[in-house]
């Protein structure tokens, strides 16, 4: 059964490997020098953020708009796409081709149980899948590592480098290994109940496609509870002042937490409630300074909730940990129909 | 002499459709048993169900005393050609030799790879690019040379053209010869499996019509032509399959076991085809004058 898991996969796993050897090649190239770029830039001999904070500046501003700038995005898109391309053209053909040109009934009559037979393809090739998006999230997270180091070293609200948010977080760590087993048994079981390859590998797409919107919008803010903190308004901080219509004013300002996941945050009124208008007088027909008088006269409150950078590795354990727990239910839900239910 | 295959009551259902109804079946071992009805009487549902693809709706079925594909054990016990003798068309020949040799603890390499040779196909080609009576055939040592002690081949050679259903025929004859095989086929061809099989059985709109050994039945039934009679003062014993009659002459297919005596009857022994023509005929008489052509005709 092994051998032909592994003699079906064949293919795959020379188009992968070489996917793998050219990325690494081109990662390596261009990661040394954005290394030496690094090594040169002094960041890693200061100390303390007023030394080390205009170094970060200018490193990151070498790195901005140069090849490097790309190659970093280009490194996050191919740690999310990977999952869905495991999902489509791994997970979906999988069992759906089988039905489709009727060889699991080649399948199913040699001596081997039909349960160890989903078994050991789904196990092996959803092994693959796992260490394969792995390697990629290793090999980009290795490559950017000069650019958290700096953003770490500023500890500056200008360089907002936040690995805990989005969507930087999801192309680190190992979460990237939950996505992968998650998308390759959404497309499996997509493929089982579908049973025609093309169209389950749409669904996959669309299905795991919804991922890294949904989730992190939704659900992720919420698995720990979000710290929140109060503190007075500051019109040195103002990031924002809007008039709109209908007598509404807003303000804001930047919230001073660096590294960390701002969730949200809101200028507050002193009874708590969120601040929406009247617009002040000031700031409708006087000068900027004038207005930024008038709106620290109203005692405002600037109220944020967020998740801090330290909690990068819990959140990392939670996400995978509840990606692994889909993926077993969906294998699990697939050898149940295999054993269960008919296939012809 | 234990049953290959022995069923009670057997019954598929998909939703509203009934596929096999009530097949309450014993088929002795050392057979090749042949398995015939029209497109759509229910041989494919059967087989399946004795290979486990399917799970009956209600009744039993026992292949060699055991529960159909419960164990790996079962399983190896045995090969199954299916419908359309599917292979894996990106894998070469020898790939699909390596996989029976690592999926079946049984394997015959010897075997599988002489009758390779025989058929001369060639080891490095890919199964998508042979044509379909190679497919069938390496299919068919697939399960041979997994070394079953029952063969189950689901109209194996509908698909093909008449010099590769004779080439297939004989190799599976050997391979029944040689290994001791019990052979359970389907056709919907009478003609296909009379030089194959001595064991039949009949499926007519999803029910069994007849089941026995080919010599007791071709001996028990008679076509009888005498003058004009009446149903109702026939012998008892004699079971009449079908009956025509003009003005003068009566026609009939009757079933006895004692030989027939009476000289007003020209007792004639039948062919198996018009045999099971007879049985397939019986279940619809509207249908009887176009029973044969559409026999032949592949759907």
């Amino acid at each position: 059964m092994i051998w032909l898991t592994w003699r079906q996969f064949r293919a795959q796993t020379i188009v992968t490997a070489a996917f793998l050897a050219a990325l690494a090649v081109t990662l390596l190239v261009t990661g040394l020098s954005l290394a030496h770029l690094y090594d040169s830039s002094g960041l890693a001999t200061c100390h303390g953020p007023g030394s080390c904070g205009p170094l970060a500046s200018s490193f990151i501003n070498q790195v901005k708009g140069g090849l490097s700038e790309k190659v970093f995005y280009a490194g996050i898109y191919i740690v999310y796409a990977a999952p869905a391309i495991i999902g489509m053209f791994w997970g979906a053909p999988l069992i759906a081709r089988e039905i489709e040109a009727g060889t699991f009934r080649l399948a199913w009559n040699q001596s081997v149980s039909r349960s160890r037979w989903v078994a050991v393809k789904l196990g092996l090739i959803g092994l693959a899948a796992m260490v394969t998006a792995e390697l990629l999230a290793l090999m980009t997270s290795w490559w950017a590592s000069p650019v958290y180091q700096a953003a770490a070293a500023a500890r500056s609200d200008s360089l907002s480098i936040a690995r805990i948010a989005p969507p930087l977080f999801g192309a680190q760590g190992i979460a990237p290994i939950g996505y992968a087993a998650f998308a390759f048994t959404l497309g499996v079981t997509a493929g089982l109940l579908i049973r025609r390859t093309i169209p389950a590998m749409a669904v996959t797409l669309a299905g795991f496609a919804l991922v890294p919107f949904a989730w992190p919008s939704w659900v992720r803010p919420h698995l720990i509870s979000p710290l929140r903190e109060s503190m007075p308004f500051s019109t040195a901080r103002l990031d924002e002042v809007m008039i709109g219509a209908g007598n509404q004013m807003i303000v804001g300002d930047t919230a001073s937490k660096p590294g960390a996941w701002i969730l949200t945050n809101q200028a507050v009124k002193p009874d708590g409630q969120p601040f929406t208008g009247p617009p002040t007088q000031a700031c409708l027909d006087r000068g900027v300074q004038a207005c930024n008088a008038a709106i620290g006269r109203l005692h405002l409150r600037q109220v944020i909730t967020y998740q801090p950078a330290s909690r990068f590795w819990a959140f990392q354990w939670y996400e995978t940990a509840i990606f692994l727990v889909l993926a077993v239910a969906l294998a699990a839900f697939c050898a149940w129909w295999i054993r269960r239910r008919r296939l012809t | 002499m234990t049953a290959v295959l022995e069923s009670t009551g057997l019954s598929k259902r998909y939703g509203r459709r009934q596929a096999l109804t009530d097949c309450t079946l014993s088929i002795p071992s050392g057979h090749v048993t042949g398995l015939v009805g029209p497109n759509g009487a229910g041989k494919t549902t059967l087989l399946n169900l004795a290979v486990g693809l399917l799970q009956p709706t209600s009744g039993k079925i026992e292949v060699l005393g055991g529960h159909p594909a419960s164990t790996s054990e079962q399983l190896a016990r045995v090969g199954f050609v299916a419908q359309d003798t599917p292979t894996y068309a990106g894998l070469s020949v020898a790939d699909h030799l390596k996989l029976g040799a690592h999926m079946n603890p049984g394997w015959d390499t010897e075997l599988a790879e002489r009758r390779i040779t025989q058929l001369g196909l060639d080891p490095s080609q890919k199964a998508g690019k042979m044509s379909g009576g190679q497919r069938a055939q390496l299919a068919l040592t697939l399960a041979i040379a997994k070394r079953p002690e029952l063969l189950i081949l689901d109209e194996p050679i509908a698909s093909l053209d008449p010099l590769a259903r004779r080439e297939f025929l004989q190799v599976l004859m050997e391979a029944t010869a040689e290994q001791e095989l019990s052979v359970v086929m389907s056709s919907h061809l009478v003609s296909d499996l009379e030089r194959a099989c001595d064991y039949l059985i009949v499926l007519v709109a999803s029910r069994v019509r007849l089941a026995g050994e080919v010599d007791e039945l071709l001996a028990s039934h008679w076509q009888l032509t005498g003058p004009r009679c009446d149903p109702a003062a026939l012998p008892g014993d004699w079971q009449v399959i079908s009956a025509s009659h003009t003005d003068r002459q009566s026609t009939l297919l009757v079933r006895t076991s004692s030989p027939v005596a009476d000289p007003t009857w020209a007792a004639d022994h039948i062919g198996l085809e018009d045999l099971v023509l007879a049985y397939m005929s019986q279940s619809a008489p509207q249908r009887a004058e176009a029973a044969k052509p559409s026999m032949e005709a592949r759907q």
